[in-house]
């Protein structure tokens, strides 16, 4: 059970004046239960990378398989496919159209042939599962908050009950406070449903509190897959390509140059802590 | 999908065409277009094939580019030949069934043919040397004396501009939402017209909302950079007429009166 | 003088039904007293819903006060006649670049203020021509918006307030919607303008890291002012913040979970070389 992609090319409006190289030549497999960070920079092919995932866009080159088979082979369902791989877009509250919440969670399922029934109660699982409460069911999608609207939106795509959920920036735009609540529940529908993330973010610092696997992307190029504190062992790289680690693995960098003897490999402010601690502790 | 049409077919170039004042492009296109209704002999499509293809080679346009505004009239085009062809009485050439073309219809088809590709050729000219911004500039002083009979010039002129500004950010926006729409299993392309009206409910509703939201930060930010409609406003970039337009408005006069004469004095 | 000055300030949006009845009200801004010096660099921080975006429309002169008053450039802004000498006095950069820009060449969205005002065109040009070197876009004048990134628009936007020469700038959360990049592209540039040409500038977020440089931060909570200080005095107070539904930078966070572990470090520490050279000194003592 994965989603892989095989030596994946995309060239975006090719042979005409705009021609450019959005993705080359990326391999890489996503099983199963993963929770994983997308970092690179706008326009570093991100977005292509997540609508090739889901058969949005057709690769120009190479192979995507879903549970090995491939995706654009003549008689597969892509429909199905789009209800396995979840796509949740950038500001996704912009797609919001139906009179109600529910009944625009109900799209989704709808869509793929439920009964009026069937797609009532997968929204209201969604919706739970997206942190709504029912209060909210027969509310106007355009009158709540921001961050409302949001948890609204991931329903909507939560309802298909997809077993891999991709997010393009779900927080971009929220204040400290949405976001935080969003990235906790986010990583509650990775914990208890056992649904694979694939987070794309800006973040540094979010991503490292929450993912157990980093992909870099720059250029079209997959730059690095790994766990985070071998990602951000190479800050300096990252720095080069405008990307950067998070704020702490500079400060701990830092530190280690003024002899302490600090884990430079902590990512998050409570590793940091403790590994500052224990540095200074040791001293005596 | 969406974003391969474009709109404000500008190409960019450095010629004596682009530089020209778009009041000058505006007139003498018109000028050019009323001239093609005004002959129909050789002579005349002679004189105005001279006209055209001396525009062309001065606008530093590659021909590629003219003959693709053709496509937009292809079928008006092939629609209005075949009525010619076969509808003009006059003497039979060649019967076909029950249709009969003539040499009459022949004639009228080969030259209304020409004569809506010029009609083409002459304007695609216009847009393609000159911006939108440009035009929209243009059009608004040529209809400054309407503001007398109340037509509120400078907000329509304002209109065009800003739409010119947001068509390409709707469009961006209207791809962005059918592909989400579509990840949400939604099928825009299958089922008969009913359901196909149907199923862009979930397109346009979050197209129109975004529309307006960006019709309100606009407003918001327009008035907050003081703007307070067309009294009182000054220029940045004031349309002056240059020598070069005045020689410009010269040879197109002078390409009139040789249509007239040639009218007048062949058959 | 002083640049911003309001007293009692109080907002009430009113939402009329279709017969044009008040139907429902709702209070978004109460008792704001503040006074904002010329040349200052403030930063107003609050979540979302906590008023910010209504004061900064206030200093604009979009939204009037309900209650109380304020006064632009020492103008009031209750007076009708003084809505565009207040304007033109305070620009103001708002969150979506997209949806500020109005004309499809970047330097003609420059010229766009300065005509409106009635500025002579040769005057126009050279204006234009500052402003967008003064946000260093001065190579992308020819250029369409669409084309720029979201960091390089919102400095076209800066431009375009520039332009109409200013005291004052006010940013309404001019980075909410962009990346990484465009955020320091976006903030390097109103310090720059504040440090050079002297433009008072208040900053609306709610990044925190954004405001470590600003010389005044107040805090905003439920249409109120409830902290307001240095950024070190803020910043010293986590547990407060986090009552108001923001974050600390992430320094300041490592600092504050230092100093419950036991460790002596001042409080309210800001940058990383602060935070270590406070570590190094610890260390050192350690080793004695």
């Amino acid at each position: 059970m994965s989603l892989k992609l095989e030596q994946v090319s995309y060239i975006y409006g090719e042979k005409t004046a705009y021609e450019m190289q959005a993705l080359k030549n990326i391999n890489l497999e996503i099983h199963k239960g993963e929770f994983i960070g997308v970092i690179g920079h706008t326009g570093s092919g991100k977005s292509t990378l997540m609508q090739m995932m889901n058969g949005l866009e057709k690769p120009t080159a190479g192979t995507v398989r879903f549970d090995g088979q491939d995706i654009w082979e003549e008689n597969f369902d892509r429909k199905m496919l789009r209800s396995k791989v979840g796509l949740v877009f950038q500001y996704p509250e912009h797609q919001l159209f139906e009179v109600d919440v529910l009944s625009d969670v109900c799209f989704g399922p709808k869509n793929l042939g439920c009964t009026g029934e069937e797609a009532e109660a997968r929204a209201k699982k969604a919706l739970a599962m997206a942190g709504v409460e029912e209060s909210y069911f027969k509310a106007s999608p355009f009158e709540l908050s921001g961050g409302q609207k949001r948890r609204v939106a991931i329903a909507g795509v939560l309802a298909m009950e997809p077993e891999y959920l991709i997010l393009d920036e779900p927080t971009a735009g929220l204040d400290p406070k949405g976001r935080n609540e969003i990235l906790a529940q986010i990583a509650k529908l990775h914990r208890e449903n056992g649904i694979s993330v694939l987070l794309v973010s800006h973040s540094m610092e979010d991503v490292a509190n929450y993912v157990e696997r980093i992909l870099v992307l720059n250029h079209g190029e997959l730059l690095y897959d790994d766990v985070p504190k071998k990602v951000f062992a190479h800050y300096r790289e990252l720095g080069k390509i405008g990307l950067g680690a998070p704020n702490v693995t500079y400060i701990l960098h830092n530190l280690k140059e003024r002899g302490f003897a600090v884990d430079t490999a902590a990512v998050t402010v409570e590793e940091a802590a403790e590994t500052i601690c224990k540095a200074l502790k040791d001293r005596i | 999908m969406i974003r391969d049409i474009t709109i404000g077919q500008y190409y960019p170039a450095d010629s004596l065409l682009h530089r020209l004042d778009p009041r000058t492009k505006i007139v003498c296109t018109l000028l050019y277009v009323i001239s093609l209704f005004l002959f129909s002999n050789l002579t005349g499509y002679l004189i105005a094939t001279v006209f055209l293809c001396m525009m062309i080679w001065l606008s530093k346009v590659p021909v590629f580019f003219i003959f693709k505004g053709i496509r937009a009239i292809l079928f008006l085009l092939i629609i209005t030949v075949v009525f010619n062809l076969f509808l003009v009485p006059g003497e039979p050439v060649v019967t076909i069934w029950k249709l009969t073309i003539t040499d009459k219809g022949i004639r009228t088809a080969v030259f209304t043919a020409f004569r809506l590709v010029y009609l083409i050729f002459g304007s695609s000219l216009m847009t393609l040397t000159t911006t939108p911004n440009q035009l929209t500039d243009g059009l608004e002083r040529l209809m400054n004396p309407l503001r007398i009979v109340k037509v509120p010039v400078h907000e329509l002129a304002m209109m065009m501009s800003i739409a010119l500004r947001f068509i390409p950010i709707l469009l961006e926006e209207t791809d962005k939402i059918m592909k989400a729409q579509i990840a949400r299993g939604a099928d825009f392309e299958s089922g008969n017209l009913v359901k196909k009206a149907k199923s862009l409910v979930p397109l346009l509703v979050p197209l129109f909302v975004s529309a307006f939201r960006r019709a309100t930060d606009l407003a918001m930010a327009m008035e907050a950079r003081c703007y307070r409609g067309g009294n009182g406003r000054t220029k940045m970039k004031p349309l002056v007429y240059q020598p070069r337009d005045y020689i410009a408005y010269g040879v197109t006069i002078l390409y009139i009166v040789a249509i007239a004469v040639a009218v007048r004095f062949t058959k | 003088m002083s640049m911003i000055k309001a007293e009692k300030l109080g907002h009430v949006y009113k939402r009329l039904n279709e017969q044009g009845e008040v139907e429902t009200t709702k209070k978004a801004l109460k008792d704001i007293d503040i006074e904002v010096e010329a040349g200052d660099f403030i930063a107003i921080l609050g979540h979302n819903g906590s008023g910010k975006s209504t004061l900064a429309k206030h200093f604009n002169a979009i939204l009037t006060p309900s209650e109380g008053a304020l006064w632009v450039d020492g103008k009031d802004s209750r007076k009708e006649e003084n809505m565009w000498p207040i304007r033109q006095a305070a620009g103001m950069v708002f969150q979506n670049p997209d949806n500020q820009i109005i004309a499809s060449v970047v330097e003609e969205d420059v010229g766009f203020g300065p005509e409106n005002v009635g500025v002579p065109t040769e005057e126009i040009w050279q204006r234009v021509e500052e402003s967008l070197k003064a946000v260093g876009m001065y190579q992308y004048r020819k250029h369409s918006p669409n084309k720029l990134s979201g960091g390089q628009k919102q400095r076209v936007a800066i431009a375009g307030v520039v332009a109409m020469r200013p005291k004052c700038i006010v940013l309404d959360e001019p980075t909410a919607m962009l990346d990484p990049s465009g955020r320091k592209e976006v903030l390097k540039t109103a310090k720059a303008l504040n440090e050079k040409e002297h433009v008072t500038v208040i900053l609306i977020t709610h990044y925190m890291e954004e405001v470590v440089f600003a010389d005044k931060v107040f805090v905003m909570d439920k249409g109120r002012i409830v902290m307001q200080g240095t950024p070190r005095e803020i910043f010293s107070q986590v547990e407060e913040l986090k009552r108001y539904s923001l974050d600390v930078p992430q320094v300041t966070l490592l600092a504050y979970e230092l100093r419950k572990k036991g460790i002596d470090l001042p409080a309210g520490i800001l940058t990383n070389d602060e935070l270590v050279e406070a570590l190094a000194a610890a260390y050192q003592q350690k080793g004695k």
